[in-house]
This record gives structure tokens, sequence and C-alpha cells, in this order.
């Protein structure tokens, strides 16, 4: 390692400024920050006496995120095959994940290093979490270049257009998931996308929940064979890391204790889901949508709901930055989630869609909750 | 002089000062009717026949018009105009008049042509307006024949409906590639749209405050 160091300092000048390589900075403060904490110290006050900078949180995410990429690796080796061997479904599962993964961080950190050249700005590491992010989120048997074009779009139009990390309107890796979804939606939705073996049709709990008019979406789910351990633990056809709701709780945990993301985020989805689904429960017997009938707990544990809300919806820069605000912001993005899956028949998902709508909606929240709490002490005063 | 002015009437519009990427005017049509390249086509030909023509008409009468009523009556030409196209297009392309539907008949609240009347036509002479009738009309279908073709190209695969993308490449033929089906939606327009004026106003240096 100390050589490594060495070989660091020794062709630092170069990328300095007036050195042969200087447009290229951008390259080895990415590679020198990675490895070595900076030695350089905010210059001004207020200061903060910590060793995390936006790099070591943003590891801190992806250390979050592994519980439930391991568990995917694994997952989409045994649907592809449930009777194998264990370790030939590992192995299946690395070689269809791994390449989604690579696929996902080589090309858009080409775009990142792109635009970090051309603009003269340091690479942002926020891209290590948006890269690894998408491709959890998309079936296992997606082709690889829509990968890169989707990347290639959430990095650009999701982020750089409004200027990078810290100016992004929309979670990006979310802008290049439903990219994908609208412009190949054969490969996004179905039954024949979960499984990598082409004559293994799956059905996902929630396309059953909602298949049969009529009928109860929890009977279906049963009559399907999902059960809601099974849901729990993750051995079901869905996207790549947000089957196992074990896996997401740990990561839950991991961004909660550091404080990474907003617990109010993940508490408002969670009320704003119950009250949906049980609004729906209340109108089910009037209607012959079976998915009306799905409770809360089955909404919590089916889909990406879990997924979205915990590494999603807590994105810093795109979420909600008041903390009544943070309430209003979960909430909404739960209720419309639960809407979009039982009303909207077009879409058997729609935590997708309730983040991105909650993500533009963010910013007027904050707006009203500090004119609220202007007019408040306004008030207050006025009464002295 | 009068022949670089006049150059500069016509070319600028296609670049610097173009009606769609940097004023932003005319994009209601610019989305609708650029699925594919050939409906693009025939609405900015209709969109220059009307430019040109209210230009020039208006510039006839810019000294009579009282100018409390200049509104209506440049509406009055404008529709007439319009209406002309409309059913010059319905006698002869048919089909083409058939998919764009009523945007050939909503020139007549096309930002542009007023803008430009109102801008240009009343305070220039019917030659030089003319030519600023049709400078903006080609700016205006270039951008619309340049989104029309990224996104017949990548929507449909084909330009002009003749296929491009070869078939033997596509998914259910053995091959990987696949159309994509956002260029197909309204927000395709709208991206392709916005990467063309993030490109025109990084070369350009133009910005808006």
């Amino acid at each position: 390692m100390n050589s490594f160091r060495k070989l660091l300092d020794r062709v630092e000048p170069r990328f300095r400024e007036g050195g042969r390589w200087s447009r290229y900075w951008p390259l080895y403060e990415m590679v020198d920050t990675m490895f070595y904490v900076p030695a350089t110290t905010a210059p001004g006050p207020p200061h903060v006496r910590d060793a995390v900078d936006m790099k070591r949180s943003m590891v801190t995410v992806i250390l979050a995120l592994l519980p439930a990429l391991l568990f995917g690796i694994y997952n989409t080796g045994y649907q592809a095959a449930p009777g194998e061997h264990p370790f030939w479904q590992l192995q299946t599962g690395i070689g269809a994940v791994l390449p989604l993964v690579l696929v996902s961080y080589i090309v858009g950190g080409i775009w990142e290093l792109l635009f970090a050249v051309t603009r003269r700005h340091e690479i942002n590491e926020g891209f290590l979490v948006t890269g690894l992010l998408l491709p959890l989120t998309l079936p296992p048997d997606i082709p690889l270049w829509m990968v890169a074009a989707g990347i290639s779009f959430g990095v650009v139009i999701g982020k750089e257009v409004t200027g990078g990390t810290g100016y992004n309107i929309f979670n990006p890796a979310l802008v290049a998931r439903a990219f994908i979804f609208f412009a190949y939606p054969s490969e996004m939705s179905g039954d024949a996308v979960w499984s990598l073996a082409d004559e293994l049709t799956a059905a996902t709990p929630l396309a059953v929940a909602s298949s049969m008019p009529g009928l109860e979406g929890p009977q279906l789910v049963r009559e399907a064979g999902y059960t809601l351990q099974q849901m729990f633990v993750g051995l079901i056809p869905g996207s790549v890391g947000g089957t196992s709701k074990v896996a997401i709780l740990l990561g839950a945990v991991v961004l909660l204790v550091t404080r990474i993301a907003n617990w109010r985020i993940m508490a408002g989805g969670l009320a704003g889901m119950t009250i949906a689904a049980l609004l729906a429960n209340w109108m089910a017997p009037s209607f012959d949508n079976p998915a009306l009938w799905l409770s809360p707990l089955h909404h919590l544990l089916m889909g990406g709901f879990a997924f979205g809300l915990v590494f999603m919806a807590t994105d810093p820069v795109s979420a909600s930055q008041t903390d009544s605000g943070r309430w209003i912001y979960g909430a909404l993005i739960g209720t419309l989630a639960v809407m979009i899956r039982v009303l909207n028949q077009a879409f058997v998902e729609g935590v997708m869609l309730a983040i991105l709508l909650g993500n533009a909606f963010a910013p007027m929240i904050d707006y009203f909750v500090l004119r609220q709490n202007i007019a408040k002490r306004q008030r207050a005063y006025a009464q002295q | 002089m009068a022949a670089k002015g006049s150059l500069k009437t016509v070319v600028e519009p296609l670049g610097i000062s173009n009606p769609i990427t940097r004023q932003v005017l005319g994009i209601c049509s610019a989305l609708a009717v650029t699925v594919k390249l050939d409906t693009a086509l025939v609405m900015s030909g209709a969109l220059i026949f009307v430019l040109v023509g209210s230009n020039a008409l208006v510039s006839v009468f810019r000294n009579l018009i009282p100018s409390r009523v200049r509104i209506i009556v440049m509406l009055t030409i404008i529709a007439t105009l319009v209406i002309f196209i409309d059913q010059l297009l319905k006698a002869y392309l048919y089909d083409i008049s058939k998919q764009l539907s009523v945007f050939v008949g909503l020139i007549i609240t096309n930002c542009i042509v007023l803008g430009r009347a109102e801008a240009f036509a009343l305070k220039n002479g019917v030659w030089q307006s003319m030519l600023d009738g049709f400078g903006n009309g080609l700016g205006y279908g270039i951008i619309l024949v340049l989104v029309a073709a990224m996104r017949e190209l990548f929507g449909s695969g084909s330009l002009l409906g003749v296929q491009v993308v070869p078939l033997s490449l596509y998914a259910d033929q053995g091959g990987w590639y696949m159309n994509n089906g956002l260029m197909l939606l309204a927000p395709g327009a709208f991206f392709v749209l916005g990467l063309l004026i993030w490109l025109q106003r990084t070369v350009t240096g133009y910005t808006e405050e």
C-alpha cells in the first residue's frame, strides 16, 4: 500500500496545473481520495470534526446495499433453476448480475469523467451509488446494451443537465430505470423477464395479485405459491436487489444508524402506504379489482416498495430537506405507490413513478413548510 | 450592403437566433408532428408558406393597418393562409394531412408566425419581410426535421418510412436490437429538443437570465 502512495505522489505533479495531464486532474483526484483521506481541510468556519466526507458517506451506502446485492446474485441463480446445486446457482447469479453492475459502472463512469474534465470539477462520488442502484432495480435478464443506454440517460439527463451531484431534481438511478422502463417495456415487465432461463416464466407476486378480476389479491398470491414468509426472505422472482426484505432491512439499519438516510422519510412512507392500503381494503368489497384487497403487509413485502423507500426515496439530494417536509414527502410517496399499484392496471409496480413524482414535489413541500414556519414565528412575535 | 443584410436576415434564424432553440417558440407543433419524418417535412413546408405569405402581406399593408387593431388584421391574414394550405394538403396529400390533423390549423396560433409579423413585417419592406419569414420558417423546419429524424430513427428504425436499421438486427429476428418506445411518446420529443437547445446554447454561449 505504501508503494501505491509513493506512486501517486510521484505522478501528482503531472496532473497539477501546468503538468502534462492537468486536464485529467479529476481522474487523479478520484483515485487519490478514494484510497486515502484527503489532507485538505475546509478553509473557513464552521468546522465539523469528522473524518466522514462525501466519499466516505457514499461508501457507507454501498455497504448498506451489499446484502441486497449478494442476495440478489444468489436469488438470480436460484430463480434460473430452483432445483440445481446452490453452488451452481451462485455461479449463474454472478455470471448474470456482475456484468450488469460492471456495465453500469463503466458506461456511467465514462460520462462522469467526460463532464468532470470538460467542466473542470472533481468526479462526483454520488455516482458510485447511482451505478449500483440501477442494476439492483432491473430484472436479471435485461440486455446489457439497455443498461448502458439507461445509465447514460440517467447520468446525463437525470443529473448533469441540471449541474451534477447536488443539483439533480430527480434520483438519477430512477431516471435511468424509468428510461429503460418506457423505452423497452417488453424487457422490463411481463412474466418472461424475471428468470434467466428462457422457458421459465415467472409472474411476480404483484403481477399475480391483480391478475384475476373479481377475486381477492392476497388469495391469488397465496394460490400462486407465495407465502408472506417467502416474500420476506426473498426467494421470489423480481428485480435483482428488491426481493429480499431481510437484506433491505439490514441496509436500512446501516443507513439509519449512520444517519445517512433520514428515518422520517421511511416512517412517512410506511404511514402513507398503510393508510392508502387500508383505504383500498375498505373500498374493496364494492369493486372487482383484486389488488384492492392487499393488506399493508402485502404492499410492504411485494415488489420494490421496501427497496425504493429505503434506498431511493431517502436520497438526500432529491428528497425534502425540512423535517416536517420529510414526513409529507414520505407519505406522498407511500400513498402514490399504493394508488398506482392498485388503481392503474397499466403499471403493475408504482414505486418508481411514486418516488419520481415525490422528487418533483419535494422542493414545493419544503417551500410551504418554510412559509408555514415563518408565518408561525411572525404570529408569535406579534403576540408579545 | 443590402445583399449582405438580406443574407443575414435569412441565415441568422437558422442558427444563432433560431425561433425554436433560441426563443423556444412554436414547440407545441415541434412536439406533436415529429414522430415521423414525412409529417415533419410537410409541416415545415406549410409553416414556411404561411410565414413567407403572412410576412409579405402584413408588410404590404403595414402603413394601412391601424395599430390598435393590428393583431386582428394580422390574425385574419394568417388564418386565411392557413386555411388555404390546409385545404391544399387535404386535396393533394390526404394521408399526411390526416396524420397532421389539427396541427396545420393550429399554425394560426403558432407564436413564430405572429411573432415575426409583429416584430419584423410591421417595420420592414416586403422583400426583407419575405426573406425574414423564409429564414425563420426554415429555422423552424431544420429543428423539426432534426427532431423527427432522431425520433423516427430510434423509435421506429426507419427514415421517411424506409427501414434503416437492418431487420436482422432486431431481437425478434434473432438479433439483439429493439426500437426505443420512449421516442414515440411526447417526452421523447422533449428530450431530443432539450438536447438540441443545450447543444445550440453551448455552441453560441447564449444564456438566459
